[in-house]
């Protein structure tokens, strides 16, 4: 029997905004425990929250980004359980009237386009954090507690790890565009959920799913849906059913297992929060976000191919962070030269950040220092091999590139006086290769500029050392 | 529409709450006939009526993206019946 993958996806996104969802704490990361606090996210008795309006912004950006409808009434509600990183023993967030519904997003893979349906995105707030630290105790740290988040409702649409994972970096790459959210996964800033079921191939019920939570990079995404088809395909063809169940991924260990709660049954009592009014949104305002909204990777990417006649390859690689984008956008501008641009940030930079681990958000070259590199080449000041090795300096060392090839001295050697006599000295040593030229073998002269080259550690303009040498071996001929 | 004891321990089970047996036996009577007496609203006719979605004829209160001082870490420790390293100490959490 052959069977099919069923996967649809929650993903918790933190909002970028200064302070909190319903508090004016800031939202800062990685600070001293329960720093960040007051008595609305303390969940102290009495107090009154007031929704941040950035977070109705931010919320209605992602979801135009996201192709759904804006709601133009929602409201908050209460979502009940006890848990010690939730003082107030609810949740705020929103059940019957999200602020947006019905998106879609197309990915694209091996070459076949498809559309994943997003339900919903709603606003909700951040629960706090459990250290496991004492010996009789656990310990809690409020400060995350009223973060905002909108959390992304998926269809069950993708029938892939690989879908899962393109789909995934694809909406981290729009939010990331749009400005809300840094989308930091080592920060938490976005958290993967992940319904998994297996149906038999063309059937038309779904499978009994679970669910596996909190899934913070693209790796283990993959990996966990990978372990947990799997898994599932195993037990139907034992002939055991699929407990619907929440399982924590096990990134160090490969595998999922099975969190059985307590409240099993999930009984979230969810009611109207009576303490904040709903969100009514007209026209005009969702009009006015609309305009607020940056372009997005898909835009970007066909302008690119049309303003700068860049291969669809190069577009897409460049537009898949807004990051990257920005630094090649601001280079060009600078330089306008946009596929050696595009050649040097896909294939000398990678390697660069990577040698000393660092993300393109933490690039140590500037677009003014790329753009004084690639004309240093152009105008033959360098070789496009020393090009590199600057690069590298520049990342290392953070100075201009036109400093360090003084410094370094790596300018060509285009002074022809100076290579004439490194040359006359080379040729009069290799009597060999004039033989081979008497003999009509070409490749001699091959031979004698590759001598020039390493005499001159890689200095000599190319085409200049070419030039006298055929000056030169004319006379012995 | 009466409750059932399975009905009270449940609630009382998400509330966290703990009775005893009699208890039990008689808060089922006793909101049993809460419930029953709420019921009479259902004899009305409300097909015509849309739903309320919140009591307060409100909307769109809002405050400014900005940041105000809070409390102390000592402040927001102070009524906690135990803590330690900064944090709010509880009941240890199995995962
Ligand atoms: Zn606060």
């Amino acid at each position: 029997m052959e069977y099919e993958i069923v996967i649809g996806m929650e993903i918790h996104v933190e909002l970028q905004t200064k302070s909190k969802i319903f508090c004016s704490c800031p939202t800062e990361f990685g600070q001293d425990e329960n720093t960040h606090v007051c008595p609305i996210c303390l969940g102290m008795p009495g107090v009154l929250p007031v929704l941040n309006e950035k977070v109705v912004e931010y919320a209605t950006m992602a979801g135009l980004a996201l192709n759904c409808e804006i709601a133009h009434f929602s409201k908050m509600d209460r979502k009940n359980y006890f848990y010690p990183d939730l003082p107030k023993a609810y949740q705020t967030s929103q059940f019957d009237l999200p602020i947006c519904t019905g998106g879609l997003v197309e990915i694209e893979v091996d070459g076949v386009k498809k559309d994943i349906g997003i339900t919903r995105i709603h606003i909700e707030e951040d629960a706090g954090k459990l250290l496991h630290e004492s010996a009789d105790g656990s310990l809690v740290d409020v400060n995350r507690c009223g973060v905002p988040l909108i959390e992304i409702v998926t269809e069950p649409d993708m029938r892939s790890a690989e879908e899962a994972r393109v789909f995934a970096e694809k909406v981290r790459n729009i939010l990331e565009y749009t400005g809300v959210s840094d989308c930091k996964m080592q920060e938490g800033s976005m958290r993967f959920d992940v319904n998994l079921s297996i149906m038999e191939k063309g059937a038309k019920e779904y499978g009994t799913r679970t669910e596996m939570k909190n899934l913070n990079s693209f790796r283990s995404l993959v990996r966990a849906v990978a372990y947990e088809s799997k898994r599932q395909i195993i037990e139907l063809k034992k002939g055991h059913r699929i407990i619907q169940e929440t399982r924590k991924w096990d990134d160090t260990k490969g595998v999922s297992s099975s969190l059985r709660s307590k409240e099993e049954a999930h009984d979230y009592r969810y009611f109207p929060e009576p303490d904040l009014v709903p969100i009514v949104l007209d026209e005009a305002y969702i009009e006015a976000m609309k305009k607020a909204l940056p372009e997005l990777p898909e835009a970007k990417k066909t302008r690119y191919i049309e303003e700068y006649q860049l291969p669809e390859y190069d577009a897409g690689v460049l537009t898949a962070s807004g990051v990257t984008a920005r630094f090649f956008e601001e280079t060009v501008a600078l330089y306008n030269e946009p596929k050696q641009i595009s050649n040097w940030l896909m294939v000398e930079v990678p390697p660069l950040l990577k040698e000393l681990e660092l993300s393109m958000e933490e690039i140590p070259l500037k677009p003014t220092q790329l753009a004084e590199l690639l004309e240093l080449v152009k105008d033959g000041t360098i070789s496009g091999s020393i090009g590199k090795k600057v690069l590298s300096d520049v990342f290392k060392t953070g100075q201009n590139p036109k400093v360090i090839v003084e410094k370094e001295g790596l300018a060509q050697m285009s002074d022809t006086g100076e290579l004439e006599g490194i040359i006359e000295e080379i040729v009069k040593n290799q009597p060999k290769s004039i033989e081979d030229i008497k003999a009509g073998n070409e490749k001699a002269y091959g031979f004698l500029t590759g001598q020039v080259m390493k005499a001159t550690k890689g200095q000599a303009n190319p085409q200049v050392a070419n030039e006298i040498i055929r000056k030169v071996v004319a006379k012995y001929l | 529409m009466s409750l059932t004891r399975e009905d009270v321990s449940y609630v009382a089970d998400l509330a966290r709450l703990e009775f005893s047996d009699a208890e039990v036996l008689s808060l089922a009577e006793d909101l049993g006939a809460v419930l029953d007496y709420a019921e009479t609203l259902n004899k009305l006719d409300t097909s015509a009526v849309k739903p309320t979605e919140h009591v307060l004829p409100v909307q769109n209160v809002f405050r400014e993206d900005e940041i105000k001082p809070g409390l102390s870490n000592e402040e927001a420790l102070s009524n906690a019946p135990d803590s330690e390293a900064g944090c709010f100490k509880v009941p240890p959490v199995l995962e």
